[in-house]
């Protein structure tokens, strides 16, 4: 393989080189030079040459391929987007494609220890803040080394779940029966390795399903494979390195990430693919794999009270900076309040409304708490922006029905907001008494209402 | 074969070191000092820069229970009611490398300790552990000026790290870092640009940069971390690329997740709680490091065990 790999984002210049210098003016710029100052704006296309080269072709058409390839596993809404990310950190952007996490059940388990695991699977999902967090695949891994009983659990599963699925074999023969039966769901195939590569690019090539290819002595290696699998036809490529530690984890990921969206080598522009297993190493990876690159990662086992934080730093990460994740506008009770409980507002801003609660809670002071929606704005910022205003406080107590939950005649207000006091009270008839400016300072106001 | 490059980064700025902690060399007490800081590089990447200095871990130690979580206690058992057990537990049982003593028995609201009580705390678990030592007061303004000055003397020989200088309150605490040549914690409220205001006030008011840690606010998973990973990993990069006033080192007080209620509710659908509220601590220190932080501090033995096990794997352990 030569350097030709290795493609920076072209300037005019290098463009220029790659055009035939005819300066024919059939593309309808006077000269090659002025129409490659096109290209390279993408002002222009260069099928507008008709003399240009195949190889310039080619070599144009890469650098201008998204710098991870987007790769689609599964049919319907359950379907997994992975790839296609462009950014090294999130705050220069965001990050588009959350990693996916899936479950691997093993074909040597009985029949019941498979309907189990399915449905803990199907168990890990979590509702938070608007948002279902969920186990997003199953996988099946050969571990029996048998063809028909890999085939057999595949389909199997596949009639239990509407989840994608991964198929986790080296024999291209087990892998080329199991695919064929479930390909309709477009299964990811795990895959291609230095001994399989060529059989395992055709079973992918014929039952039109992506396919990860790993190579774990390094990532050279990788990229020949990689090279190889690409050039007998398959395009939706999987990496898996085989991290062997976290060091490696997050060394290759970022590599591999760095290498890709600054187009400084093109061979590797791929989904992560990370089999994490099961444990605390396990958790570990899938932790790092979220915040650095990952796009899959497979456990062998989870449980809810792992499997709960790995999801929730997954949400935290792949929020868009730009859009503060928002909570639903709404009466909440906390701490179980009831007519003689204290009626509090705040706004829908989700690091607002958690540290609001975390200091009622904290204070074990039941509260009725109205929560404004100020398009996921902060206190300070919606009152600014005209967003939290005493009408609309007013308005969302009525629509609430706040005050008929708490009859104290009363509502505590945050003391950023302490000007719209009198308008509120006006609006409400609602005694207004004026919190404090941090929320810190709710337990001891709670108290003294007591 | 292909030729697969490694992206090294030319950075012209480095982070660097604070010291805390002084042995007998230096006049002081402690065992070992410990050095944070001194990367040249985005975290745990080897290729950008070697890792000097281990990220160091503090445990948490409060002297008083008032707010303290009974789920976290289980783990210590009565040493919780004693600072100086509680020390030893963490230096002894789970090999932190520093204590972070927080005195909010001072709280003029709460409990009212005087600043000679809080001062003779820090005397005995100096004389307790041979760790070194932060010390926060209760973040009442005008106590925490006493109580601090009281602490920066009792512990004037040992480079204690004393919490926290903020923007709108930062001379008193300077002072007392000055007056005994201990280090200071920078305090900011997830924001870039507050991160290097209070450390260019403070460097103004005569502290030296070798004497600053930054606080740049770690918010707790799930809320707001992905705030603090942003601001954290925004401050590293700005210091790589040569800003002289964020180039200090980082602390992230992980003790925050607690506060989140899905750390800690009794819910059989979110799995053991113990489990979980440990994880979640651990979650939230992982996020911490891998945007920069250089020390933690941590309220659960079980996160500290987990972070450690991921600490030992990212320096280049099995």
């Amino acid at each position: 393989m030569s350097c030709s790999e290795v493609i920076e984002v072209p300037t005019a210049m290098e463009i220029f080189k790659l055009l035939p210098k005819k300066n024919c003016g059939e593309c309808k710029f006077p000269t090659c030079l002025a129409f490659a100052m096109q290209l390279a704006n993408q002002k222009a296309k260069l099928e507008d040459c008709p003399y240009v080269s195949d190889q310039a072709k080619a070599t144009l058409a890469a650098s201008a391929a998204p710098p991870i390839r987007l790769v689609k596993i599964g049919t319907g809404s359950n379907a997994i987007e992975v790839g296609d990310e462009t950014e090294l950190y999130r705050h220069e952007k965001k990050f588009f494609h959350p990693t996916a996490y899936a479950l691997i059940i093993s074909d040597s388990s009985s029949d019941d220890e498979i309907k189990a695991k399915v449905e803990k699977a199907h168990s890990l999902r979590f509702e938070r803040v608007g948002q279902l967090l969920k186990m997003d695949m199953i996988g099946i891994k050969n571990d029996s080394g048998n063809a028909e009983r890999f085939a057999a659990v595949a389909e199997k599963v596949s009639k239990m779940t509407d989840l994608p699925m991964i198929l986790v074999s080296d024999k291209p023969d087990a892998m080329k029966l199991a695919a064929s039966k479930i390909a309709a769901k477009v299964p990811l195939l795990h895959g291609a390795n230095l001994s399989n590569a060529e059989a395992m690019a055709a079973v992918a090539k014929e039952t039109k399903c992506p396919l990860v290819v790993y190579e774990d002595t390094s990532l050279n290696q990788l990229a020949d494979l990689v090279a190889k699998v690409k050039t007998a036809g398959v395009e939706d490529i999987v990496l898996d390195f085989g991290a062997k530690t976290l060091k490696d984890l997050i060394e290759k990921s970022t590599i591999i990430r760095k290498i890709s969206v600054k187009k400084i080598f093109r061979g590797l522009g791929y989904p992560i693919f990370v089999y994490a297993g099961e444990g605390e190493r396990a958790i570990l990876r899938g932790l790092i794999s979220t915040m650095k690159y990952g796009s899959i990662v497979a456990f062998d086992d989870i449980d809810p009270a792992t499997a709960l934080p790995l999801y929730v730093l997954r949400q935290n990460i792949y929020t868009d900076p730009q859009v503060p994740i928002q909570v639903k506008p709404d009466l909440y009770a906390i701490n179980n309040p009831n007519e003689k409980s204290p009626l509090l507002f705040t706004t829908n801003f989700s690091l607002t409304y958690f540290t609001v609660v975390g200091d009622i809670e904290k204070s074990k002071i039941p509260v009725w708490l109205q929560v404004i929606d100020t398009e996921g704005l902060s206190v300070m910022t919606a009152f600014a922006a005209g967003k939290l205003t005493p009408e609309m406080v007013a308005k969302a107590l009525e629509a609430s029905g706040a005050k008929n939950k708490s009859k104290r005649g009363e509502i505590i207000i945050p003391g950023m907001v302490a000007r719209m006091s009198s308008k509120l009270q006006e609006l409400t008839g609602l005694k207004v008494i004026v919190g404090p400016k941090e929320s810190s300072g709710l337990p001891k106001l709670l108290k003294s209402l007591e | 074969m292909v030729e697969v490059p490694i992206p090294k980064e030319k950075w012209t700025g480095k982070i660097g070191t604070t010291i805390i902690g002084a042995t007998a060399e230096d006049g002081g007490t402690r065992g070992k000092k410990v050095v944070i800081g001194g990367e040249t590089g985005m975290p745990f990447l080897s290729f950008e820069g070697s890792i000097v200095n281990r990220p160091a871990i503090a445990g948490e130690v409060i002297d008083t229970l008032r707010d303290y979580p009974l789920l976290a206690r289980k783990a210590f058992g009565d040493a919780v009611e004693d600072p100086v057990q509680w020390s030893k537990a963490w230096v002894e049982k789970y090999g932190v490398d520093l204590i972070c003593l927080k005195l909010q028995s001072t709280n003029p609201e709460e409990e009212n300790k005087s600043p000679q009580e809080a001062a003779e705390t820090v005397r005995k678990v100096l004389a307790a552990v041979p760790v070194p030592l932060v010390v926060y007061g209760c973040g009442h303004e005008e106590k925490d000026a006493k109580t601090m000055e009281a602490v920066s003397n009792i512990g004037a020989k040992e480079r204690l790290l004393l919490g926290h200088a903020e923007e709108s309150a930062y001379k008193s605490i300077a002072a007392a870092s000055m007056a005994n040549n201990h280090a200071l914690i920078a305090f900011s409220n997830l924001d870039i640009n507050l991160a290097k205001q209070i450390n260019i006030l403070l460097t103004d008011f005569g502290v030296k940069k070798e004497n600053i840690v930054a606080d740049p606010l770690m918010a707790s998973l799930g809320m707001g971390l992905e705030y603090s990973y942003s601001v954290n990993e925004r401050i590293r990069l700005a210091a790589l690329m040569g800003d002289s006033m964020l180039q200090v080192p980082m602390v992230c007080d992980t003790t925050i997740a607690w506060k989140a209620r899905e750390a800690t509710e009794e819910n059989d659908k979110l799995g053991d709680v113990d489990v979980r509220a440990a994880w979640w601590e651990a979650t939230t220190a992982l996020a911490a490091l891998v945007s920069g932080a250089d020390m933690l501090i941590m309220r659960s033995p079980k996160a500290v065990e987990i972070v450690k096990k991921a600490l030992h794997e990212l320096l280049g352990g099995d």
